[in-house]
């Protein structure tokens, strides 16, 4: 279970990795150019956060963010993903460190969602991001697929492709 | 193709459908075993267990190999190629979104830079 993919080493671009370290656990790292300071930042002010979480290639459109990065603080995340109603994503911080770790909880689909934390490594100005997200169960982590928002989309996606397929047969 | 895709959707989910099916899989997940094995874990008849096994091996999830007078099974191959995609898939998103942290991030660690320079005047 330590099936691991890479990306294309770019001449700019940094590698994003992603590891299954068990049934339960994925890790993601990535380096970011900037200092930890910055990158904490762009995880936890809201008018940051919001510039990056969702990038347009995700075909979502985020409505409404809020953040407090606080211990027992929560946030707050609503996004339009073309769907008939939007879709709330929401948690609770469990711990904030100022530049080196920030944990947070994943409450929208009841209890026992998965725990991410993340931590923040400064290297020569440049930052290592880990992102370790824990599910409860196995099956739990395999239906998340990207977290449920994403895991949603492509749903969604695959739901058009079949209706299109379908569409294409009863037409012949 | 889409009665292909259907009839093996079908299929798969018929092979899920069951209890005793998803308890061979995921004994199947810990270790191979033989169908004898199987059906006296499972508290079943060779036959009946043959059965499971056979709707399983159809859903492309479960493989068995004859060896001397003993069918060994294992996981299938799909189980690897979705765990591959599933993967790439997690690892996709991610990148999308940290490409997007990292211009955010150099674009404030530049901006940082010049209002030191100007401060520093």
């Amino acid at each position: 279970m330590n099936a691991r993919i890479e990306s294309e080493p770019g001449p700019v671009k940094n590698r994003t990795t992603v590891e299954r370290k068990s049934d339960r656990e994925v890790v993601v790292t990535r380096t970011i150019n900037g200092p930890a300071r910055i990158v904490f930042e762009a995880f936890t002010k809201a008018e940051l956060l919001k510039r990056w979480w969702v990038p347009k290639s995700m075909g979502m459109t985020l409505l409404s963010c809020e953040v407090d990065a606080r211990v027992g603080g929560k946030y707050r995340l609503v996004f339009d993903h073309g769907g008939p109603e939007p879709a709330a994503f929401f948690g609770t911080y469990v711990e904030v460190k100022p530049y080196s770790r920030l944990a947070w909880t994943n409450e929208e689909g009841g209890e026992g969602g998965p725990v991410t934390t993340v931590t923040f490594e400064e290297k020569g100005g440049k930052t290592l991001v880990v992102l370790h997200e824990s599910y409860p169960s196995k099956e739990a982590l395999d239906a998340a697929g990207t977290g449920a928002a994403d895991a949603m989309v492509e749903t969604f996606d695959q739901l058009d492709e079949l209706l299109v397929a379908l569409g294409e047969s009863s037409g012949q | 193709m889409v009665q292909y895709m259907t009839t093996r959707l079908d299929t798969s989910f018929a092979a899920l459908s069951d209890a005793t099916r998803r308890g061979v899989l995921e004994q199947l997940g810990r270790a191979d075993a033989s169908i004898t094995d199987l059906a006296e874990k499972f508290h079943m008849t060779l036959t009946g267990m043959k059965k499971h096994v056979g709707v399983l091996e159809q859903a492309g999830l479960v493989t068995t190999k004859k060896i001397g007078r003993v069918r060994k099974c294992q996981l299938g191959p799909r189980r690897l190629e979705e765990e591959t995609a599933w993967l790439e898939r997690y690892r996709r998103r991610w990148d999308e979104r940290f490409d997007a942290l990292d211009k955010v991030v150099e674009e404030l660690t530049r901006k940082e830079k010049s209002d030191e320079r100007k401060n520093r005047k």
